[in-house]
């Protein structure tokens, strides 16, 4: 499904601010795949989502999707083939415009825009159906504006509008992190059920390593833009929060782990 | 001054008004929906209204394709603008202020001097005076002897309801809410498959192309084209939107908001013929029109702080 192969990308080349934040990473997925993504701060976790979406163009290296090589394809065209959930719940919707036309961008994802009606009749009760999914009662105010949904509502309306059509793979950059607990948990419970439903495949970035370990069936910790494990099956199902820790200590040389790690 | 004189002069107003009013729809494309201050504006205003001109005077073209001509030219200026800021990453104001000094050039170029007279010319108002002329001379009827001011009035409303009925339907199409989208959210629409360097560039085209239209409709009903005629259209742009904002902002369709701004745009050449009436010089009028616009921007911002600093007390309320 998604192949990852050589990947390397430094910010600031020849700067005093030169980071390097992939070096050499390989990854390959198979559908179906649901991994998390654990790892310090500056480990490169988003990086290689946003290598993945197109945001920045790789150094060097290859990514495919599906057989499709997408190293050098721009953002807009690997939409096509990609949904994606931000840290931000501002960022993944448009706020000055309805729900129901958010959701009619949405379905419209990868295709060529024309100059055909922007909504249809048909489609708004599709959207309607969605919504309820969602359990928030949203289906009853499809024409307010996004703007007067609060954070979790709003991030669970982008996490709608990434899985509208199934997309091939769908990146998770932390999308729960900005949330509050409770709404947080509501958020990632919907994450797995549409994953769960919809048997896609997908990449979760999260702080919380319990999540890390309970969601999906493969996990992988990075660090200094490296996979420095990589675990899948009824090995991960096993795991400890201890053992992450051990880990990544292990990793970093006996650094302690950061403080947002060890809390969460 | 007598009665129907300041009537004249107000039933001038409003049609001017309309007329100026398509610059205005053009200026709310890139501020309002795209969240751009798109400053090509003052050039390609007196665009349309020099190569409109020029075409009529020189070329003897017909006054209705000539409009069409300038609205391309619009188009142009506007794309110029377009592939400078979403190709070369020039921020939009600075890619405005590049193509409007540019155009500045330009249209002295066209018309080889800084004023062109359409004294002795057909504009689309005189062509219509005279079939209403000609009409009521074969039917008996004197009703149909329509003057210049009413046609022009007229027809600026006609075209003016022809674009607001071209654009509400346009930013319904699927196109359109892209365009909407790149100016609510840009990282959004462009993780769900648009590319925001086209739409840019599209709402950027569109826009100037009604600035260049409006330029040429003015050229045609002031009987002039001038180097000068853009300058300060954007204030007046922003000011109508202001001013349409202010009177009719609780409307919340968009069909009532493009109205708004030709509205905004009527009642702002009502005020400027109010004072002029009044007798302040008409030099001073762009002053106003800055302290207009000025004003309709820092209140609301002055209004919040001031109510936020209002609100405080030292004790907690009850709850």
């Amino acid at each position: 499904m998604l192949t990852v192969k050589n990947v390397y990308k430094t910010f600031n080349k020849g700067t005093i601010n030169e980071k390097k934040a992939l070096c050499g990473l390989d990854l390959h997925l198979e559908p179906g795949d649901f991994v998390t993504i654990i790892g310090g701060n500056g480990a490169g976790k988003s990086t290689l989502l946003n290598m993945i979406a197109g945001v920045y163009p790789i150094d060097n290296g290859m990514i495919e999707i599906d057989g499709v090589n997408i190293s050098r394809q721009p953002e807009h065209e690997r939409a096509k083939y990609i949904g994606r959930v931000f840290q931000d719940p501002m960022r993944g919707t448009a706020a000055g415009m309805e729900i129901q036309e958010n959701l009619a961008l949405a379905y419209r994802r990868g295709q060529k825009r024309t100059l055909k009606w922007g909504i249809s009749k048909k489609e708004k009760e599709l959207y309607a159906q969605k919504l309820q999914i969602l359990g928030l009662g949203l289906e009853s105010r499809m024409t307010s504006k996004v703007g007067l949904l609060s954070g979790g509502q709003r991030q669970a309306l982008t996490l709608l509008m990434a899985t509208l059509i199934d997309p091939k793979l769908l990146l998770l950059d932390e999308h729960t992190a900005a949330l509050d607990p409770k709404t947080a948990k509501t958020v990632l419970e919907l994450t797995e059920k549409i994953v769960e439903e919809n048997r896609l495949t997908a990449l979760m970035v999260t702080h919380n390593m319990k999540d890390a370990i309970r969601l999906g069936n493969r996990l992988i910790m990075m660090h200094e833009g490296k996979i420095i494990y990589d675990v899948a099956g009824e090995e991960k199902k096993k795991l400890h929060v201890s053992d992450l820790l051990a880990k990544f200590e292990e990793a970093s040389g006996g650094e302690f782990a950061n403080d947002r790690m060890m809390l969460s | 001054m007598n009665v129907s004189g300041v009537l004249l002069a107000m039933q001038g107003a409003v049609s001017q008004g309309v007329l100026w009013g398509i610059m205005v729809l053009g200026v709310y494309i890139t501020y309002k929906i795209l969240d751009i201050a798109d400053l090509t504006v003052d050039g390609s205003f007196a665009l349309g209204g020099c190569v409109c001109a020029v075409f009529v005077v020189e070329k003897g073209m017909n006054p209705l394709l000539a409009l069409v001509i300038a609205t391309i030219a619009g188009m142009l200026a506007g794309a110029v603008t377009g592939i400078l800021h979403t190709l070369f990453d020039i921020p939009a104001i600075l890619a405005g202020i590049l193509t409007q000094i540019g155009l500045w050039s330009i249209n002295l170029r066209i018309m080889g001097k800084s004023n062109v007279p359409l004294l002795k010319v057909d504009t689309i108002f005189s062509r219509i005076v005279d079939l209403f002329a000609g009409l009521s001379e074969s039917t008996g009827a004197q009703w149909l002897g329509f003057r210049q001011t009413s046609v022009s009035l007229v027809i600026g409303i006609l075209i003016a309801v022809l674009v607001i009925v071209f654009l509400y339907w346009l930013f319904g199409t699927e196109i359109g809410c892209a365009l909407r989208a790149t100016g609510n959210n840009e990282d959004m629409i462009r993780a769900l498959g648009v590319n925001t360097k086209i739409t840019k560039l599209l709402a950027l085209t569109i826009s100037n192309g009604l600035v260049g239209l409006s330029g040429a409709l003015v050229c045609q009903s002031q009987k002039y084209a001038d180097i000068g005629m853009g300058t300060g259209a954007i204030v007046i742009g922003l000011a109508a939107i202001v001013i349409g904002d202010v009177l009719m902002g609780r409307l919340k369709s968009f069909g009532s908001k493009l109205t708004s701004a030709v509205v905004g745009s009527v009642v702002y050449f009502l005020i400027r013929a109010v004072v002029l009436q009044l007798g302040m010089d008409a030099n001073d009028m762009k002053l106003l029109s800055a302290v207009i616009v000025a004003l309709a921007l820092c209140i609301p911002v002055a209004v919040g702080k001031w109510r936020i600093w209002k609100s405080y007390s030292e004790e907690g309320p009850t709850c």
